[in-house]
């Protein structure tokens, strides 16, 4: 196919009003307008599904039909770069905050942001978490200067709507009912081993584990956790570190990257 | 705040998050792979959903594919094909 035609059919592809683009052949008849029609729904429809398996949440809580008409329309606008479908809707949440139909739902675009941030976690690469005796070995006056090397899976999220509880109900994971206390809630998303995990994070605790993936040492983080938020715990969060599996080694006790 | 403060507050801290791990709940959730046990097309995939290896079994208790199953209760379970098993068995014939 030369560049014209090839134009012509992903143009063709993305807007069902568009005629048959030229130059096309079937193999039951001269006209291939069924054919290309059949073709440009099977692409449409295995976009929708791809962004329905990665939001899950995201579509109980709009419903099917919602979702189907978000889908389509966020298919039209952005579709894919790559034919490797796992990362396809990456910039769905972003879409989400902007489509006008959804804006009553303020929380919406944070619940896709963290399920975006599970398929990331989910296709991440395979590293063993740190063992907390490797943490424990280092001596009380290194601790401070130490600093960790993050899990490839890990990220943190923000939310000013308590996203975690919202997930979680509409992921199975909690019994949905009303939620009394309409906080933000922050989350920790990281496979450590074969599942992909959420932790709520308590206050201060996106402070902390984002300065420390960054490369602060773990008296920087704790400083800046606790001018973050005076009710930041540190024991709390050390074990969440150790526990949760974040992060996969000691990058440089004491300060001496090696 | 002074260094040596910092030491105290993180040495002190740790020795009670440590205390706090220790307890045997945090890998309650552990999972293992499990072949053998897993129902005609709802085998898991390590690349994930939507991806071409999950749901692709083709039989009842494949032996070669695998389905994410509660850390030690693999070996445990019983099918019509037998036990389940950690390690990957044939193909089916």
């Amino acid at each position: 196919m030369s560049m014209l035609t090839q134009a012509g059919f992903a143009a063709a592809l993305r807007d069902g009003a568009s005629p048959t683009p030229r130059g096309l052949a079937a193999w039951n008849g001269p006209r291939p307008d069924r054919r290309f029609a059949v073709y440009r729904n099977n692409v449409a429809i295995g976009l929708r599904q791809a962004l329905a398996s990665r939001y899950p949440a995201t579509e109980r809580i709009v419903g099917e039909a919602f979702f189907a008409a978000m889908a389509d329309a966020y298919v039209v606008e952005h579709p894919p770069r790559s034919p490797v479908l796992l990362a396809y809707g990456e910039d769905f949440a972003a879409f989400v905050a902007g489509f006008e139909p959804a804006r009553e739902l303020a929380y919406l675009p944070d619940v896709a942001r963290l399920e975006a941030a599970r398929g990331r976690a989910y296709h991440a690469a395979d590293v063993i978490p740190l063992e907390p005796a490797k943490l424990a070995g280092i001596a009380p006056d290194l601790l401070g200067a130490t600093t960790l090397l993050p899990h490839p899976s890990m990220s943190v999220l923000r939310s000013p709507h308590p996203v975690v509880t919202i997930w979680a109900m509409n992921a199975g994971e909690a019994e949905p009912e009303p939620i009394l206390d309409w906080n933000g809630e922050d989350a920790l998303v990281v496979r450590p081993r074969m599942t992909v995990e959420v932790h709520r994070l308590g206050p201060g605790g996106a402070t902390f584990l984002t300065t420390l993936a960054q490369g602060a040492t773990l008296g920087e983080a704790m400083l800046a956790a606790a001018a973050d938020d005076d009710n930041f715990d540190l024991a709390a969060n050390l074990a969440l570190v150790l526990a949760s599996g974040a992060f996969t080694a000691i990058r440089s006790p004491g300060g001496h990257h090696d | 705040m002074k260094n040596s403060v910092i030491t105290l507050a993180l040495a002190g801290s740790l020795a009670s998050a440590l205390a706090t791990i220790a307890a045997p709940a945090a890998h309650a959730q552990e999972k293992e792979k499990c072949y053998g046990v897993a129902m005609k097309g709802q085998n898991d995939c390590a690349a994930g959903p939507g991806t071409t290896c999950a749901g692709t079994s083709k039989v009842d208790y494949q032996k070669n594919a695998w389905k994410l199953v509660p850390a030690g209760t693999c070996e445990k379970m019983k099918t019509p094909g037998g036990f389940g098993s950690l390690k990957q068995g044939p193909a089916p014939t």
